[in-house]
């Protein structure tokens, strides 16, 4: 919205520059975000909050300046040529939820043609189209004073009366801005006899317009419901400058004297003459109900306490009327002005004083506090994974949360929330799982030339239940990297699987727990044999692997994608492993390899739980050293060096033992269809 | 017979110097002798092992024993053959390794006589033959494991969290999905409000059959974790809001549809907006510096009245509306920045959550994560936060 400072200074002779003044009204909260021009010409860019449409205009603004600069406030100009009679038309209000009243003047005789300059030039500098005198001047008044007028050629107002109704269903009306619009019974209009020649608030009629051939006009300045009219307004997607007056409340009191403005303005550029009074149909009465004032809750609310007399000054300045009251009780009643429909509460008139005072005037405390800081239920076990996922290499990366049908399809079985208004198809749900955002960033870095990428993100997905919807926690990490020559599939570091496993491992060695198993029963997103899902005392905590080659075709992924996905809504409830102190061995330890030929069948975990099943106790640790394939090794077979380390915490080992465990180690290996290589 | 550290009968010169002799061909013999890495080890151990070693026991019985005035000469000496046998343990181990060469290396190396090694000799070559042939370009790069990098917009959270945590703030969390009471009604926005219209909001499809308070959508601000925490907790509350909000605006360099929040809520008796001002003065001086100056300005939110927007002075440019001779553009050569929201919690409010506005009063205040993160870095399009560039990320780790 824009205002000319040299209109505003008509009302107040405010002794600063512009620039001042700019300052001056944005620390009171009418924002000026912008000067642009010089002189004359300059133009203030304000941004007004929806609560004070009274500010919307260079009157309300000037009223503020006033306040501030404790200067009186000079009133619109709105006289009339005497004109006794009746204007021998009639306004009926049916609807008077809609419309609490209507005030209307008719001038006879006029000539429509362009502005004069000055008004002209006015319209302009604030944004405002020219478009003739009549519809000029109602536009001027607007911008001038804040209160929507409409002016109608009265011939073309059929029956000699204006009627304010609800609109009749299949009823249309063709508006000013030329679209033919359908009305249903919700719609506020002005009609006249016959039809409807304006929907109320929003817009006037196209056919009962001002023209060049008019020759007489009616003017309306009306007081109309806001909601009704915010409703009108979305309906028919029809914003203007007086819904958006109506709809957040205008000035009960100011219909006649914009009724009269916009008479005095006409007569001023179309000549003509006034027809009678005006006409002003009051259907009820909207009356700001007096407020109380306690200094004490002024006090309390912000914690300074400021004199009586400034507080008494700035209400007043504002249009507020103060009554002491006997007793203290409150200390005032006060009065609210007709304009300021958003000052409804004791509360209210607290940010007025607040406001006029200056923000920036008020001390700055430190409040006192009883109480003590709660730490939200898995703050530490996010912040181990946090810290775990970026010591590993992981950068921290954020997506969006909407994902297209089809990826919620392929990447979760979770029944799906679909947005109402989504932005595009792309983007219509909510992600039921974090991988289709993981594989859109892998890929946005692979497309551009960077080839090695690990990711983590850490977010909720959204999966709609019986009861509504559910917003568990999940960790999905994603890392590519080019492939390297001579890679072994086991025991280098080469950004596959056995990689991404390692990290998962790392991870989930923080939570307590009694067994962690690992099977291929993968989503079907995930490539077969190459993909695993972790779990931990029976429950599914994690899954990760090689992405599917039919997914990485589809999204054109040039390298291998590897992706893992964390379910913290299952895995946060195993706990943090609680650590607990192990005496350090004091006794060597005494390693034996096993290098063993097995067929392709024999997975480690049945290695594994063949050779702990032999329930050893001084056995420390079995792990896998080398794996071959080929060469010598039969087709269908591999080779596997193990390794066996055997500690005692209470004695150095003996030969003899050592040999004894190692020969049950054999024979268990052999068990499994093992044959020990030469 | 393994040598053994003799007890001194008497503390001279000429007894210590047999002695020390005695140790010399004990180490010579004894170096000799070990063949292999482990007897290597064992042989390391046994003359200078901390415990027990041979040179632990020359401190104990000849040095600690001496008389004050034989302590000087003893010192040097047990100093003399410390460095001794550090020297022919060092040296037996390089003998080892040069063992180990093919011939042809050991050929075209300095030919290294074990049996009479000279110490000083094995020194000087070690300084200026073998230390040099080791040596390393150490100009070249440092072989990096590789750190991942936090994300400027969580490390952003993280710092304003921190900063209200340690004024005694605990941290709430909220749904994203919300229903309309949570976030629009119970915040004072009653149905039908133009307030509305200023949160362009995401609805969730299929709501129309339920009534308008219970309709689903994507929460336009922290706020209704407020409502929430309130409504299960009395007063004195002091709570900080982290999370993702959601509001209906075209992406672009400055816009997105989704992006973070923090917000923040204290209600006790008697909280007043000198507290506002001054915490949140304070929180600022905390993030951005202690120089930095904050204003409040009237604004206008349906849940806080008296309502403020906070300004602080540019910390990109200390408020001078310029970096040297270029004007400042996050500031637009102003020298202040908005940066949050905030205001006493309007009594309506209280009325929602059961809370008497005549008892308890308090004060909300909420900033956008996002906006903070790209005017701590310069950072030109908000979209870079959303799209995963590691190009991008990586610069802040």
């Amino acid at each position: 919205m824009k205002l000319s400072p040299t209109w505003l200074r008509e009302f107040v002779d405010a002794k600063v520059d512009d620039r001042r003044l700019a300052q001056d009204l944005s620390s009171v909260g009418i924002a000026v975000e912008n000067i642009s021009g010089e002189g004359k010409n300059a133009v203030f860019e304000m941004e007004i909050g929806t609560n004070r449409p009274d500010a919307m205009n260079h009157y309300g603004v000037a009223r503020e300046a006033s306040a501030i600069y404790n200067l009186p406030l000079r009133a619109v100009d709105s006289k009339l040529p005497a004109t006794p009679g009746n204007a021998e038309f009639t306004v009926e209000i049916a609807d008077q939820g809609g419309c609490a009243r209507y005030t209307a003047r008719i001038v006879r005789d006029v000539s429509i043609k362009p502005s004069p300059d000055a008004i002209a030039k006015r319209l302009i500098l604030v944004d405002q189209r020219t478009i003739n005198n009549a519809a000029d001047a109602t536009n001027y008044a607007l911008w001038e004073m804040g209160h929507p007028t409409h002016v109608f050629d009265l011939d073309l107002l059929e029956g000699g009366k204006i009627l304010v109704r609800r609109a009749f269903t299949g009823e249309t009306i063709k508006t000013l801005d030329g679209v033919e619009r359908k009305l249903t019974p919700e719609d506020l209009v002005i009609a006249d006899a016959v039809k409807p020649v304006a929907l109320a608030g929003v817009m006037g009629g196209f056919d009962t317009m001002i023209t060049d051939k008019t020759r007489n006009v009616l003017i309306e300045a009306a007081w109309f419901d806001p909601a009704t009219i915010r409703k009108s307004s979305r309906r028919h997607a029809l914003h203007t400058d007086a819904s958006h007056r109506f709809e957040r409340g205008a000035d009960f009191d100011a219909t006649t004297k914009a009724c009269d403005r916009v008479a005095a303005l006409i007569l001023e550029s179309a000549g003509g003459k006034l027809a009678g009074l005006a006409i002003d149909a009051v259907a009820r009465q909207v009356d700001l109900a007096p407020v109380a004032l306690h200094l004490s809750d002024v006090h309390r609310i912000l914690g300074e306490r400021l004199e009586t007399n400034e507080i008494f000054r700035i209400l007043q300045q504002l249009g507020f009327e103060l009554m002491p009251e006997r007793g203290g009780d409150p200390d005032f009643t006060v009065h609210i002005p007709s304009w300021r429909l958003d000052v409804e509460r004791e509360i209210d008139l607290v940010e007025e004083i607040a406001r006029l005072h200056g923000y920036d005037k008020f001390a700055n405390t430190l409040p006192a506090y009883a109480g003590a800081v709660v730490e939200a239920p898995d703050a530490e076990k996010d912040n181990k994974l946090r810290t775990a996922l970026l010591a590993l290499g992981y950068d921290e990366a954020v997506s969006l949360t909407f994902i297209s049908h089809e990826d919620a399809e392929t990447f979760s079985s979770a029944p799906v929330i679909e947005l109402a208004n989504p932005q595009s198809e792309e983007a219509s749900v909510m992600r039921s799982s974090l991988v289709p955002g993981m594989l859109n960033m892998l890929a946005y870095n692979l497309n551009r030339g960077t080839d090695s990428v690990r990711l983590f993100e850490a977010g909720s997905v959204f999966e709609a239940t019986d009861d509504g919807t559910s917003e568990p926690k999940r960790i999905c990490m994603g890392a590519t990297s080019p492939p390297l020559q001579n890679a072994q599939g086991w025991g280098t570091h080469d950004g596959g699987f056995f990689d991404l496993k390692g990290d998962v491992e790392n991870l989930l060695r923080a939570f307590e727990h009694k067994s962690l198993k690992y099977d291929a029963q993968t989503a079907d997103y995930y490539y077969p044999g190459r993909s695993a899902r972790a779990l931990m005392d029976g429950a599914l905590v994690a899954q990760f692997g090689q992405i599917h080659p039919n997914i990485s075709a589809v999204r054109r992924l040039r390298q291998n994608v590897f992706i893992a996905e964390l379910y913290l809504d299952r895995l946060f409830p195993q706990g943090l492993r609680a650590v607990r102190y192990q005496a350090l061995p004091r006794y060597p330890a005494v390693e034996r390899d096993f290098s063993f030929v097995f067929e392709d069948g024999v997975t480690f975990e049945k290695i594994q739980t063949a050779v702990i099943g032999l329930g050893l106790t001084e056995l420390r640790s079995f792990v896998p050293v080398e794996i071959f394939r080929g060469g010598n090794v039969p087709a269908g077979n591999y080779s596997l060096l193990l390794r066996a380390r055997f500690q005692s915490y209470a004695r150095t080992l003996r030969e003899d033992e050592v040999a004894h465990w190692s020969a049950q180690i054999l024979k268990a290996l052999e068990g499994l269809g093992g044959k020990l290589r030469a | 017979m393994a040598y053994t550290v003799p007890k001194l009968k008497d503390h001279s010169a000429k007894a210590l110097d047999k002695a020390s002799d005695n140790l010399l061909a004990a180490l010579e013999k004894e170096s000799k002798a070990v063949k292999n890495e482990e007897e290597w080890k064992i042989f390391r151990d046994r003359w200078m092992a901390r415990k027990n070693g041979v040179l632990t026991q020359i401190n104990d019985l000849w040095l600690k024993a001496a008389p004050v005035e034989a302590k000087p000469v003893f010192g040097q000496k047990v100093n003399w053959l410390k460095k001794h046998v550090e020297g022919m343990v060092e040296v037996t181990n390089k003998r080892l390794l040069f063992a180990q060469l093919p011939a042809k290396h050991v050929k075209s190396k300095k030919k290294i006589k074990v049996e009479t090694i000279d110490l000083d000799a094995f020194a000087r070559d070690l300084k200026h033959g073998l230390i040099a042939s080791q040596s390393l370009d150490i100009t070249l790069p440092g072989i990096r494991r590789p750190l991942g990098s936090e994300h400027p917009v969580i490390k952003t959270i993280h710092e304003i969290v921190s900063v209200f945590r340690n004024l005694g703030y605990s941290v709430q969390e909220g749904p994203v999905i919300e229903t309309d009471y949570y976030n629009f009604e119970a915040l004072n926005f009653p149905p039908n409000h133009p307030a509305r219209d200023t949160q362009d909001t995401l609805f969730i499809a299929c709501q129309e059959s339920k009534p308008q308070r219970e309709r689903l959508l994507l929460r336009t601000h922290t706020s209704p974790v407020q409502i929430r925490t309130m409504e299960n907790m009395k007063p004195p509350v002091r709570i900080v809001i982290p999370g993702k909000v959601h509001r209906n605006d075209p992406p672009d360099a400055s816009h997105s549809p989704m992006f973070h929040q923090v917000e923040g809520l204290a209600v006790d008796t008697n909280i007043t907006f000198c507290d506002l001002k001054g915490t949140l003065d304070h929180a600022m001086k905390a993030l951005f510096g202690s120089s930095v100056k904050t204003s409040f300005r009237p604004s206008f939110f349906p849940f806080t009245e008296p309502s403020a927007e906070m300004m602080v002075s540019c910390f990109i440019c200390g408020g001078s509306g310029k970096r040297g001779a270029e004007p400042c553009r996050p500031c637009k050569q102003t020298g202040w920045i908005e940066i949050l929201g905030c205001g006493m919690v309007d009594p309506n409010v209280y009325g929602f959550v059961d809370y008497d506005p005549k008892k308890v009063s308090g004060f909300a205040f909420g900033m956008g994560a996002d906006r903070i993160a790209i005017l701590k870095y310069g950072v030109d399009d908000i979209q870079l936060f959303f799209n995963g560039d590691v190009r991008f990320l990586e610069q802040f780790g």
